[in-house]
């Protein structure tokens, strides 16, 4: 009898933890979404665009141009048989416009600043720096989370766009340069294939969306983190696979419903 | 100063994000027919439309003059019927003796509508002269496909079944 009541308190226990832990989360979305429109932030914000998003350039760079170029020799090795390697273009624009753009850049930059913005705002946790801006009267929601919020739905998207041209430019470096696809061919195909709303826009909605769910998994996991240096490690992981995992399921639905019957 | 420095190199970073959306813009989207220029509606009803879907283009000749709009079935007739959107640069163009064929580019590629302009009469000639009948408000007279019209001529797509069919019962009867 005494193990069944355990069992069902157990299970109660967990339940309000979760539920609280949502609640926090949407609390904290709250807060940091209405902050924005105070304009002496706007500094803070641009600063926390350079960290988030101008120091996540180079990595998203160099891996757009390497995810095009792979793409590029994979699809002309497959297309050549049918004599269709005029179709690589639209292959190569399609796949990176509406999946591997949003999802590995939104991959990269999850392990790349939402683990950093967990580690940061944990530390500033554990050092009871937090507190202390409460103690000053300055909201650290406000302060804190909401420029880092901003920056990184603002930077993702931008950081996509840029993904995918260098993986297109890459695709043409391997598929014209090298391989000899007719550079003609390569971008007419693509330009009667490619449509501005379905393919470009849908996938800037996409990585907006990823964007959101990063930032707030990983403020909200360093936000509520135990401030120990064995709670900031965990939050950073939690943080990374949370957000991974969120991605990879939020890409389905919305695929489904963008590209869906 | 470190928050100029962050200052430029993130307007930078926005420059680079505006380059990117532009090469996206103008070398990679479909340009043109984008639903930006003013287009009228033809109607035309086939016996199959095969393979044929909405945006598939409508060409004259091999140059775009327009987009299938809707593809929906004849509620009686049980045909179906295609809504195609040539743009107005093409109004007062073609006769509306042209006729409508569906086409495949290529072995395997995609399906599209070829419209191979017809003829006009002399005397409808004289007509639009001197009774100016295309630049009234009623376009019935017109002799040029206009707004709301629908082609009679029409060449259903190639189905490859029947095809194969039509030579089997060929040879079967010699």
């Amino acid at each position: 009898m005494n193990f069944l009541v355990n069992y069902f308190s157990g299970l109660g226990k967990s339940t309000l933890n979760r539920v609280n832990g949502v609640g926090a989360a949407s609390i904290m979305l709250y807060g940091a979404l209405f902050a924005f429109p105070q304009w002496k932030n706007i500094r803070l914000t641009i600063s926390q665009i350079y960290i988030v998003g101008v120091q996540s350039l180079l990595i998203v760079m160099v891996s757009g141009l390497f995810i095009g170029m792979v793409m590029a020799l994979q699809g002309y090795t497959i297309l050549v048989n049918y004599g269709a390697e005029g179709s690589l273009g639209p292959m190569v624009a399609l796949s990176i416009l509406r999946e591997l753009g949003p999802v590995v850049t939104a991959l990269l930059f999850a392990g790349r600043a939402g683990s950093a913005l967990t580690a940061e705002i944990g530390l500033m946790k554990a050092t009871e720096q937090l507190s202390s801006l409460e103690m000053m009267a300055i909201d650290p929601l406000r302060r804190v989370v909401s420029p880092r919020f901003w920056a990184g739905i603002i930077s993702l998207p931008m950081l996509t766009l840029i993904f995918s041209a260098i993986g297109i430019l890459g695709g043409h470096l391997v598929g014209v340069d090298w391989l000899g696809v007719d550079a003609g061919s390569y971008w007419s195909i693509m330009q009667a294939t490619v449509e501005w709303e379905k393919d470009v826009v849908n996938g800037i909605i996409k990585s907006a969306v990823f964007a959101l769910v990063i930032v707030w998994i990983a403020l909200y996991k360093g936000y509520s983190c135990i401030p120990t240096s064995e709670g900031i490690s965990q939050a950073t992981t939690q943080t990374v696979v949370y957000s991974s995992l969120a991605i990879l399921g939020l890409d389905f639905i919305l695929t489904a419903l963008m590209f869906g019957i | 100063m470190t928050t100029r420095k962050t200052e430029t190199l993130v307007g930078l970073f926005v420059a680079l994000a505006i380059a990117a959306t532009m090469l996206l813009a103008l070398r990679v989207v479909n340009q043109g027919m984008a639903g930006n220029s003013e287009t009228f509606t033809v109607k035309a009803r086939f016996d199959n439309i095969g393979g044929l879907k909405p945006r598939s283009s409508v060409k004259v000749g091999g140059v775009v003059v327009g987009r299938v709009e809707r593809i929906y079935l004849h509620k009686t007739d049980l045909v179906p019927i295609v809504e195609l959107q040539i743009s107005t640069e093409y109004a007062n163009t073609f006769p509306d003796t042209s006729s409508l064929s569906i086409l495949t580019s290529g072995l395997l590629g995609e399906q599209f509508i070829g419209l191979l302009p017809g003829f006009i009469f002399p005397e409808d000639l004289v007509r639009i002269e001197e009774d100016k009948v295309c630049e009234t408000t009623s376009l019935n007279n017109c002799p040029y496909l206009t707004e709301g019209e629908e082609v009679f001529d029409t060449k259903s797509a190639l189905i490859l079944e029947d095809l194969i069919g039509q030579i089997l019962f060929k040879q079967g009867s010699e």
